[in-house]
């Protein structure tokens, strides 16, 4: 994939509901001031600057990066920003990373950014399609219908959407950023809360965040001197699939699968559940555990369920391969951000600095986004060794 | 807005200022086509040449072979329910009440499926394989909106077998 290149800082706001004590600007400049504190670099120190969020229309700001190269030091700088749905800030991420493999730069600030707070992210999923019926109803909306042939596909227990959820709200008790910190959710509460979406209930559903992560990503040169740990990058990979197509599989994306092969084959990987010490998988509705453990390839197809509910992901229970340690997307869901702090959670998990959800001794992790109707996906794969 | 109005004098920190977009919409032909042919209450599909399947409406182009589709044809609308949710949301703007079914209906011989309503059921009564008709309004328009919904026909459920390569 080129130079090597390894992420030296991270630096993530607390996610909320509503973060009115700043700005965009304010937002994003947190999280930036918090990696580079953590790389030991100043503005002053970096080549290029990376950002993404999701649709516009999800917060009601139109192309906020026309006004964030002052906030962001980006002048006499290149400025980029990468769109591609939710999984924007994985694909922000590898834009970045490839900045450093190709050589056009050593020190590169990517960023991933929502403020969902300053408008409706259901209503913005809802558009009137013309010459259509009114009938989509948000991100949940999309999606619960495939969920449905997933849990009829593969038989799988209803009690299954309500323990991932369960599951990942658990570990984000252990995380200080996390949005939702709920220590006396119970299982009875997710079952017993609404469904939304049926087969998707409100307990199962992602939150609205407002929330930034940001991640200083540099050449082997920077990497090799840092008095930071580096997370070396072993792989990067994106796929994108039509959403509208006769034989398209959505609920085991074809996208999704040979992305995964991609990034694996780069990384020397041939058994996921095995030389994953752990993964940070994108999971907005608590049913995509499942389906992106058989999509990615750490369960046959119709079998992902049963490594669920054997407490295979779970950190709590000890399983061998726990997913979203950091409370994943079902605990904060800034959009824009949350492909970011994906690939951000694998690379702390490998330099040894989650903290309270650290998977001890984490050698080699996943970081995973999925965005649009499963259409565009985003892979890397982290090390705490040179690739 | 409720803080901004308070009686109490606080500074505003939050404030709601709705956008609406107006916007042309270039159909194209295929869309075009597949409209006007709506407005007389008939749906149109077209088979792909290479891969010979049925895309409802019809395209111009196969979307997984990338070469041009065959001639536009009237295909039935009738055929089965994939899969679907019940929405039971609300949120700003919604036009629709809720609960209601929002369903991929497959119609027969054809290969991709339309996103539409299912109604004249209990939302608890729609299955995965149900066989649906479409009832249309007595005006038609070049819009899918000319069918009201697709409703239960009673016959026998399709085994899941027959349809889950399409899900």
């Amino acid at each position: 994939m080129g130079r090597r290149c390894a992420v030296i800082g991270i630096g993530q706001t607390k996610y909320m509901d509503r973060n009115l004590a700043v700005s965009h600007r304010g937002l994003i400049r947190d999280a930036a001031n918090k990696a580079l504190a953590d790389a030991k670099m100043t503005w002053q120190d970096i080549d290029c600057i990376v950002i993404g969020k999701a649709p516009d229309t999800i917060e009601g700001v139109m192309m906020p990066e026309l006004y964030l190269a002052d906030a962001l030091g980006a002048q006499g700088k290149p400025l980029f920003r990468v769109h591609t749905a939710g999984s924007v800030g994985g694909s922000t991420a590898i834009v970045g990373t490839k900045m450093v493999a190709s050589g056009v730069h050593d020190r590169v600030l990517v960023i991933g950014w929502q403020k969902q707070s300053e408008s409706q992210a259901t209503w913005a999923l809802s558009p009137r399609i013309p010459f259509q019926p009114p009938l989509t109803a948000g991100a949940g909306g999309f999606f619960a219908p495939h969920v449905r042939a997933y849990i009829r596909q593969s038989n799988a227990p209803d009690h299954i959407g309500i323990k991932v959820a369960y599951k990942d709200r658990k570990h984000a008790l252990k995380n200080p950023y996390a949005h939702l910190h709920q220590p006396d959710l119970t299982l009875e509460a997710i079952k017993n809360s609404p469904m939304l979406w049926d087969p998707i209930r409100f307990g199962e559903t992602c939150p609205s965040s407002d929330g930034a992560c940001a991640m200083v990503i540099v050449s082997e040169k920077y990497a090799d001197r840092s008095a930071s740990p580096p997370a070396w990058i072993h792989g990067t990979a994106w796929r994108s699939e039509p959403t509208i197509m006769a034989g398209r599989d959505q609920v085991n994306p074809l996208g999704g699968r040979e992305c995964a092969k991609d990034v694996y084959r780069q990384a020397g990987v041939t058994n996921p559940r095995k030389d994953f010490d752990c993964a940070e998988i994108y999971v907005p509705f608590s049913w995509f555990e499942p389906m992106w453990l058989e999509n990615l390839g750490f369960a046959e197809r119709g079998e992902g369920w049963k490594l669920t509910d054997k407490g295979a992901t779970s950190l709590d229970e000890g399983g061998d391969i726990p997913w979203n340690c950091s409370g994943g997307v079902l605990s904060s869901n800034p959009i824009g951000a949350s492909g970011t702090i994906r690939f951000a959670e694998a690379a702390m998990q490998v330099r040894g600095t989650a903290g309270e959800h650290q998977v001890e001794g984490a050698k080699l992790a996943l970081g995973h986004a999925y965005g649009g109707g499963s259409q565009f996906f985003a892979m890397w794969v982290v090390g705490s060794k040179k690739p | 807005m409720s803080e901004a109005q308070s009686t109490e004098k606080k500074p505003v920190t939050y404030i709601n200022t709705p956008v609406a977009v107006k916007y042309d919409y270039t159909a194209g032909k295929a869309t075009s086509d597949f409209m006007r042919a709506v407005a007389q209450g008939k749906i149109l599909g077209n088979r792909c040449p290479q891969c010979n399947r049925v895309y409802v409406p019809n395209f111009l182009v196969c979307v997984q072979c990338a070469v041009p589709m065959g001639e536009p044809f009237e295909v039935p609308d009738s055929g089965i329910v994939l899969t679907f949710c019940i929405v039971n949301i609300k949120f700003y703007d919604q036009v629709l009440e809720v609960p209601y079914v929002s369903a991929y209906v497959l119609l027969d011989g054809t290969d991709l499926p339309l996103m539409h309503l299912v109604q004249e059921c209990n939302v608890n009564d729609v299955r995965m394989g149900m066989r649906v008709k479409a009832v249309w309004k007595e005006e038609l328009s070049p819009s899918l909106e000319s069918i009201r919904y697709f409703k239960p026909t009673g016959e026998p459920d399709a085994a899941l077998e027959t349809f889950k390569e399409y899900l």
